[in-house]
């Protein structure tokens, strides 16, 4: 019902202004084409100044009431961020100031050079110099920025320092599975058709011994405040992306082309919690690639912590080696047979696999 | 046949060069009657293609805006209930909602359309067609039977995309750039089943379109100006239109080939752009070795001289109106087609800016930087020139202004 009257209505508004512009057609006519045409140039002119104010206030207002709601408010929670935002704030302030001239010049040209009888045009059709200067200024300012994006860039895209610890993420259609390389800090080999997505939710090759000690965990991953963080990222089945709008980077997760990204985390999630006054605060991971129907609910949590709350959840993770065989795990076996097991018979049992 | 009528007076202006050819139709200028069909339908004139790119432009803008509207209410008010919704689109607003599955199928079927379907045919078959003949003196497309073949193609192709919105699984749902793995695999998502085979039909059909027209514009431009046309006395929007066709020309068919190699991936088990992939609910798929990247490579060599295509017809239309209706010559006409030259170049340099997170390399990264930020000199010098021409202009506020 109230959709054939929103329809009704809208057709009310068309045939009204269809009859007033029919209206002020007549009125011109008989007013006199010429006149009623450079009456109507007049009331142009003059709103193109309208336009203009209007539209300043708009940008104003806007942004009074949005600036608040954006990422742009919040302080970014990596090192990254930081200079990511100082890029994006210079890039803003340089090309306002370009918009503001340019917008204000093309409306008070409008306005003021608008159909006058006493006026004769400026025939000016070319002038090499004044091209070579507006050729020359954004050269100049655009190398500026240049210079300014490419040394991050190189430095975003370049290697972690050295005491970076490293985390694997694995994309799939919809959730995020992470390994951490275990003790050794070396990551076993896998390949994807030993995936198994009960145990097995990368594809481990069990038989390497450094992935013996590979841990799994989904949907939220554990890094340290301070410790700069280096993801190898890929992905199961179609491409996906790592967005970490918090700590503004993100990279996308590609089936069979490992990429990687590294940051070093600013604030805990703690202190995030504090700094945003939500309790509810978390660091998101937000799929930023379409990737299928459950696209949307496709997050995970980046959970940061201190060294030692890290080295307390840590000890508490339980290798995948012993998840997929429970056998093996000393913890499982009753004491007496644990003399049994030794070493040795566990490695024969992986050959034999 | 009115072109071979259009033909027969085209040979007055141009001289007798041609006539050998056409010479068995001597009659068709005088005995010039046109049936509803010929006239309407499958015209060769090319002020009626243009106006048949024109309405069914217009047609795809306002279908395609009404899918905006759609699933912008459900981004705006995500927990909101619109029962009319329902009565609407039936199974696909189960509860007043939109589901997922047709949220990213309006989404994808709203950019596809939106971009190729009015920004560029219905933009360039437009203005092209109407403006190219008028502006340079012709009496019309050099190939008036391709012309009208390009509107015909371009016709096909919007029904079948328009048939893929009602096919069981759904049309296609991953996004306007259709990557693969997702747009690959039919396991992956419903709407890369028969959606997606529809949507590459579609797709193809249109890029033929696109060719045909663009060929035919640019020869037109090239041959068929009337004397003293020089190019350097071409309209700036006819400059423009030429750009845009050769961008289109040039690029379409990497696309082309793009979706040719993605048929194969989907119907034939080749691996152009698959390799390590685990599907849920199916398990390991054989393809080893494929790069999901190299599509995207494919897909943007024309997606960023795409954006032009869109840009270029009306920086040129902009030239043109500001000054005629400021009374004054444009400034720096050298000035502008330079740029307008220089911006399609660039075109072709840019196209991984979309793609600085697949993991690219940094280095080749960085040189797409620079050349991406070149852009903005050309482009600035355009903005200067047209201040500069409304400067100390008489402006009439006419409605193109
Ligand atoms: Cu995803
Ligand atoms: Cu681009």
């Amino acid at each position: 019902m109230s959709l054939y009257l929103s329809i009704a209505i809208i057709a009310l508004i068309f045939i009204v202004i269809f009859q007033i512009a029919k209206a002020s057609e007549y009125v011109s006519v008989l007013k006199g084409e010429e006149v009623s045409r450079k009456q109507n140039n007049k009331i142009n002119g003059a709103l193109m100044i309208v336009f203009m104010v209007l539209g300043f206030v708009g940008i104003y207002v806007c942004n009074e009431y949005l600036f608040s709601k954006t990422l742009l408010a919040q302080e970014a929670a990596s090192i990254q961020g930081e200079k990511v935002d100082q890029m994006i704030w210079v890039t803003l302030i340089i090309t306002g100031i370009v918009f503001v001239i340019t917008q204000v010049l093309l409306f008070w040209f409008a306005y003021k050079y608008q159909e006058n009888d006493n006026r004769k045009v400026f025939f000016f059709a070319h002038s090499t110099k004044l091209e070579l200067i507006w050729t020359a200024i954004p050269a100049i300012t655009l190398t500026v920025l240049v210079v300014f994006g490419l040394r991050n860039w190189f430095f975003f895209t370049g290697e972690p320092p050295k005491n970076a610890m490293v985390v694997e993420v694995t994309g799939k259609q919809f959730g995020w599975i992470f390994r951490y390389p275990g003790k050794d800090a070396v990551f076993g080999k896998k390949y994807y058709k030993n995936i198994d997505p009960a145990v097995n939710s990368v594809g481990i090759v069990w038989d390497d011994k450094l992935a013996q000690d590979d841990i799994l965990t989904e949907q939220t991953m554990y890094v340290v405040k301070g410790t700069p963080v280096k993801l190898i990222i890929g992905s199961r089945d179609v491409i996906h992306d790592v967005g970490l709008s918090h700590f503004r980077l993100k990279m996308d997760a590609v089936p069979g082309i490992p990429t990687t990204m590294w940051f070093t985390p600013k604030f805990t999630t703690k202190e995030m919690k504090e700094k945003t006054g939500n309790p509810n605060f978390a660091y998101e991971i937000s799929c930023d690639q379409m990737c299928g129907n459950g696209h949307y609910s496709m997050k995970g949590i980046v959970e940061v912590v201190t060294q030692e709350e890290y080295d307390m959840w840590m000890a508490k993770q339980k290798a995948q080696y012993l998840v997929a065989f429970p056998e093996k795990d000393p913890s499982n076996v009753p004491a007496a047979a644990t003399a049994k097991t030794t070493d040795s018979t566990a490695k024969t049992a992986v050959a034999k696999m | 046949m009115s072109n071979e009528a259009a033909i027969i007076e085209d040979v007055h202006v141009h001289g007798a060069a041609h006539h050998e050819a056409h010479g068995h139709d001597d009659h068709g200028h005088h005995e010039h009657h046109d049936t509803f069909l010929t006239k309407y339908v499958f015209s060769q004139d090319h002020k009626m293609i243009a106006k048949q790119f024109l309405i069914t432009g217009m047609v795809w803008a306002v279908l395609g805006g009404l899918m905006s509207v759609l699933f912008r209410l459900q981004l705006g008010y995500p927990d909101a209930s619109f029962p009319w919704l329902e009565s609407l689109l039936g199974k696909w607003a189960k509860g007043g909602q939109i589901t997922p599955e047709a949220y990213y199928a309006l989404v994808t079927t709203h950019g596809t359309v939106l971009v190729f379907f009015v920004l560029t045919a219905g933009l360039s078959g437009t203005f092209a067609n109407f403006l190219i003949p008028l502006q340079i003196g012709a009496r019309d497309m050099a190939s008036p039977f391709m012309n009208m073949l390009s509107y015909w193609f371009f016709f096909v192709a919007s029904i079948i995309m328009l048939s893929s919105m009602f096919v069981e699984t759904g049309p296609f749902s991953g996004g306007w750039t259709a990557y693969p793995p997702l747009s690959a695999l039919g396991d992956a998502s419903p709407g890369s089943k028969t959606g997606m085979d529809l949507w590459i039909i579609a797709m193809a059909l249109f890029i033929v379109s696109s060719l045909l027209g663009g060929l035919n514009y640019i020869a037109t431009i090239l041959n068929m100006r009337t004397k003293g046309m020089s190019m350097t006395r071409l309209p700036l929007t006819i400059w423009a239109l030429f750009f845009t066709a050769v961008l289109g020309v040039l690029s379409f068919p990497v696309l082309l080939s793009g979706m040719i190699l993605l048929i194969f991936d989907r119907n034939f088990g080749t691996s152009f752009y698959l390799s390590d992939i685990f599907v849920n609910g199916v398990g390991a798929l054989p393809n080893e070795g494929g790069s999901a990247i190299l599509y995207q490579h494919l897909f943007w060599f024309l997606g960023h001289p795409e954006v032009y295509i869109i840009l270029l017809p009306a920086m040129g239309m902009v030239s043109e109106i500001m000054s005629v209706s400021s009374r004054k010559p444009i400034f720096g006409y050298m000035a502008m087609l330079g740029s307008l030259f220089a911006i399609a170049a660039l075109a072709f340099l840019v196209w991984a800016h979309h793609m600085f997170v697949t993991g690219l390399n940094p280095f080749l990264g960085s040189v797409f930087v620079l050349l991406t930020l070149l852009i903005a000199v050309p482009s600035a010098i355009k903005v200067f020139n047209w201040l500069t021409t409304l400067w100390r202009g008489n402006i009439r506020f006419t409605p193109g202004m």
